[in-house]
């Protein structure tokens, strides 16, 4: 018998889609969030809308680790069609809780594991009228018993409740009465477990937020300005948008008693990316929410926006792809799509936010760095950054003024035309490579031009000759360059005399932080070098120089990440051993570990 | 040169005009940018409040070749309803207007096009239909007509797109059908579509001399000609001027446009009403069968608000919010995560 360990837990839930389950598990991961303990969730789900296998983990991590353990210490085996198999997912002399309303069938027994069941059934035909609620409400019954099993008092239940249906009194206890159910039953049957205890850590989780990437993203774009959003719905990214909806009635202040946005459902990608366009011409800041097959479509206005030189935002939430691929699994392959998004020599500034904090603070900048550049920015995320739900730090504000970049009002040409000096769109008046330019509506004689994707001059004007169009493609490059000193920096973490590097980005900092401390204890000590945009920045080659060799985790079968690297700096590429996980699956730390100690073994012999 | 004719903001028809054109000679699509000039003189529109849109082809490729004093966007093939779309939400104060083809509506852009009418979103939007596609030198295009023969002997045997009747289901609000050489009731058409709010859509016989004017073609110049038929003679009363006109009480129809401006149609052979929908379907449908161009005001609906107005947009374009516009405070962000600890 194992001594039960304190707040380390990893419970998986089994059920089907639609059948109410994403509700009580959003219960009991919030009550342990209130315990004050340290946890995470990932939801695995079909993309389907009822009746396929859907799976949902919980994280307690004493330790305070958030990303996704490989090892299940409890299976809530609620869900018939994957009995058979999830009896095997969870660790020896780990736990089964199952529905013991009929006897467990043969082939679902299994040595080494403790079973214990609660005939949810029954209880809950007992409670619930019959009816589409009942088999909801069966749900409930798990999150009593396991509150039951590892301690979670009702009355953090009956409080997480409180949160979530405070308006619905009925709603409240009828949910109280199954989750209650569950919890008497197992308390009269005096059943007990050895896995672990659920302890109150006070003020544990104080002050910490629960909130997901598609709406700390959402809120980035209030606070950093967008007014024109449009959108076509595709999962993961659909709840971006949807939290805008939500929120820009709520935040945004009315002007002149009316909107100060518009917030469109477009027919398709291909309008949406056009009303991006339309809207960023014309001098709003606008914005769109796509994932890959919706990235697709926008190419061939990205390019016209990059090669007219239109700011506009775009936030990729990535899955499993290509095609509609795994619409619900979770991936980081759209890198190179973004990076060189359209036809032609394109080059595209993509921000890389892998926590909440920095969802929230670099989709608000991605709106400053498209007026400054004025170009697509990606905000690149993944389903498991963008839909589970994180605990984090509260989102911050950092108060900057909104950087428009040369944007010329009527005034300042006004002074441009006393100073001798002649508005020219798509000239390089400054050397770095980035135009003034004007918007539609500004009065002032010399301000409008004529905007077009075909070949044009540094006057705007059409051309097809060799010289004007090589001078606007190399302009683009040099305004490319320029971008580098203007992205956000990477993160480092380092110790001297350490010759190990390791990379990530997005969603994989968290499993690479648990991994970075699991090879230490096993002696192998790491560096750290968090990606946060590309262009890549002068701390990338420098990184890679200090280092014998550098571990690139990244959630793509292609190291898309690692090519470019490889491409810009060829003689330090040779360091970078690609850590690639692609199953769609949150990264767990244990596959990171595997991977590199293997990689560590094959080197060495 | 005292005698130039000025219009009522001072401006002469000079002002008016764009880049010398570089469509072929004769081509319908310069005629019409003639018309286009002709209504922005006429009704006294400053060419700084004006946008142009246009996606690709000849057609498309206009806009550069009129109001030289207005932004202009020549944006990707067939999507160009996005895009003003975008720029309208951004900017609702300026009056947009979009020039296409008919590949460019009909076929590429058909989708987001029907969209934008379904929206009523605000703009003037001309399709110059020559049955084919110009700028990749003459295909057919989704409006040739069956039966008709591409210039190389090939018959097209796939039923057209009307669009004018498509335009009429979807939602448009303005729907009107002319030839290019027809500017004495082009012009005034244009002046209707820019002072109404909402879709307007001027479905626009534009021939293409190089590639679609030959024996067999129904969007010859010739066979234009002879097979319009035009249901009124259209004056536009712009809202400044108080002249009563003289129409024939009964026969005559008269349309107000929301800036008090008002269209007359003078009968010709039918008795038409331009707001009846019914009607103006079947008069489309009639005028096919004959094989005939149905021109004029064909639908007008008064009742539809545009889609800026549908979305309850501030008064002031979102383009010229400040960062005290559109960034909350620092406590509602504090409000907001107080929300997420529960
Ligand atoms: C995505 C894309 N596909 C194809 C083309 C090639 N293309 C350019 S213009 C054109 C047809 C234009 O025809 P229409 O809109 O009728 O205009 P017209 O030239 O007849 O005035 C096509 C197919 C393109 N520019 N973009
Ligand atoms: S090819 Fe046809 S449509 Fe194009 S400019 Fe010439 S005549 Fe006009």
């Amino acid at each position: 018998m194992e001594t039960p360990s304190i707040n380390d837990l990893n419970i998986c839930v089994a059920t089907e889609n639609g059948s109410g389950s994403a509700s009580s598990n959003n219960i009991l991961f919030k009550a342990i969030f209130k315990m004050g303990i340290p946890c995470s969730s990932k939801n695995m789900f079909p993309s389907n809308i009822q009746g396929l296998p859907t799976w949902y983990q919980i994280r307690a991590s004493a330790e305070g680790y958030l990303s996704r353990k490989d090892v299940i210490d409890v299976m809530v085996m609620f869900n018939d069609a994957t009995a058979a198999k999830d009896i095997y997912r969870v660790r020896d002399g780990g736990l089964i809780l199952f529905d013991d309303s009929a006897p467990l069938p043969a082939h679902l027994k299994r040595e080494g594991v403790q079973y214990i069941g609660v005939p949810a059934n029954k209880l809950v035909a007992k409670l619930v009228p019959a009816s589409p609620l009942r088999a909801k409400q069966r749900n409930m019954i798990y999150v009593g018993a396991l509150a039951y099993l590892f301690g979670i008092d009702m009355d953090v239940i009956k409080a997480v409740l409180q949160d979530t249906f405070g308006n619905k009194p009925a709603v409240i206890e009828s949910n109280l009465a199954c989750i209650d159910a569950g919890y008497q039953y197992l308390k009269e049957k005096g059943a007990t477990q050895n896995i672990a205890r659920l302890q109150v850590i006070p003020n544990g989780n104080k002050g910490k937020i629960i909130t997901d990437g598609n709406t700390a993203c959402a809120l980035g774009a209030i606070f950093g300005g967008a007014s024109v959003i449009s959108w076509y719905p595709i999962t993961p990214s659909s709840s971006l948008a949807e939290a805008l909806e939500h929120y820009l009635p709520r935040l945004r202040k009315k002007r002149d008693g009316k909107r100060a946005y518009a917030i469109v459902q477009a027919e398709d990608e291909i309008a949406a990316a056009g009303m991006v366009v339309g809207a960023g011409w014309a001098g709003a800041r606008a914005m769109t929410s796509t994932s890959g097959p919706g990235l697709s479509l926008m190419n061939e206005m990205i390019g016209l926006a990059y090669y007219a030189e239109i700011p506009g935002v775009f936030f990729i939430v990535q899955r499993g792809g290509p095609s509609t691929g795994l619409p619900t699994r979770t991936q980081q392959a759209d890198i190179s799509l973004m990076y060189g998004a359209s036809h032609g020599d394109t080059r595209h500034i993509i921000l890389l936010p892998h926590d909440m904090n920095s969802c929230f603070d670099l989709a608000r900048r991605s709106f400053d760095l498209a007026d400054r550049f004025q170009t697509p920015v990606f905000v690149a995320l993944d389903l498991d950054l963008g839909m589970n739900l994180w605990s984090s730090e509260p989102l911050k504000l950092q108060k900057e003024p909104f950087d428009w970049g040369k944007r010329l009002n009527a005034q300042q040409l006004e002074e441009w035309v006393k100073a001798g000096k002649k508005f020219r769109r798509y000239f390089d008046q400054d050397g770095d490579g980035i135009p003034y330019r004007t918007v539609p509506g500004n009065p002032h004689p010399m301000a409008p031009y004529f905007t077009r994707g075909s070949g044009h001059d540094a006057d705007a004007r059409y051309s097809e000759d060799e010289h004007d169009y090589k001078y606007i493609l190399d302009r683009l490059r040099r305004k490319f360059e320029t971008a580098r000193k203007y992205v956000p920096k990477p993160i480092i973490e380092k110790e001297k005399g350490v010759r190990t590097g390791v990379i990530c980005y997005g969603s994989s900092y968290e499993p690479v932080r648990e991994a970075r401390d699991r090879l230490k204890a096993r002696g192998l000590k790491t560096n750290h070098l968090l990606l946060r945009a590309l262009p890549l920045t002068s701390e990338v080659p420098e990184f890679l120089a200090e280092h014998d060799v550098v571990y690139l985790v990244e959630q793509n079968r292609d190291a898309q990440m690692a090519a470019i690297i490889k491409d810009e700096y060829p003689g330090l590429g040779a360091k970078i051993i690609s850590v690639l996980v692609y199953n769609g699956l949150p990264v767990t730390a244990g596959e990171l570990v595997r991977q590199i100690l293997e990689a560590r073994e094959s080197a060495a012999a | 040169m005292t005698d130039v004719k000025r219009n009522r903001i001072n401006l002469t028809e000079k002002d008016y005009e764009g880049a010398p054109s570089t469509m072929c000679r004769g081509c319908g699509h310069d005629a019409i940018s003639a018309s286009v000039m002709r209504a922005f003189f006429e009704s006294s529109i400053d060419p700084r409040k004006v946008i142009k849109l246009s996606g690709i082809g000849c057609s498309s490729k206009t806009p550069a070749y009129f109001l030289g004093q207005s932004f202009g966007f020549n944006a990707v093939h067939g999507r160009m309803s996005a895009v003003a779309t975008g720029a309208n939400l951004a900017n609702h104060k300026l009056l947009p207007i979009g020039i296409s083809g008919d590949g460019d509506t009909a076929a590429i852009g058909l989708g987001n096009f029907c969209h934008m009418m379904r929206r009523n979103v605000n703009i003037t939007y001309i399709v110059e239909n020559n049955g084919v596609y110009g700028l990749t030198k003459g295909q057919f295009s989704a409006t040739a007509d069956i039966g008709s023969v591409m210039k190389g002997g090939k018959v097209n045997d796939i039923p057209a797109i009307d669009l004018a009747e498509l335009a009429i289901t979807l939602g448009a609000t303005y729907v009107a059908r002319s030839f290019s050489g027809d500017r004495k009731q082009l012009a005034p058409l244009i002046q209707g579509a820019l002072a109404h709010r909402g879709s307007a859509i001027l479905d626009v016989i534009s021939p293409c001399v190089t590639f679609n004017n030959h024996e067999g073609s129904t969007k010859s110049l010739k066979y234009v000609k002879g097979h319009l038929d035009p249901i009124h003679d259209v004056d536009f009363i712009p809202p400044y001027e108080n002249i009563e006109a003289d129409y024939e009480e009964g026969t005559d129809h008269e349309v107000r446009l929301h800036d008090g401006s008002r269209i007359v149609l003078h009968k010709l052979s039918k008795d038409y009403d331009p707001t009846d929908k019914g009607q103006a379907i079947t008069a489309v449908h009639a005028a096919v069968a004959e094989g005939k161009f149905l021109t004029g005001l064909i639908y007008y609906n008064p009742n539809r608000i545009d889609f800026a107005t549908e979305l309850d947009l501030c008064d002031t374009p979102l383009a010229e919010l400040g960062q005290e516009d559109l960034q909350p405070t620092a406590e509602q962000l504090d409000e907001i995560n107080a929300s997420f600890m529960k």
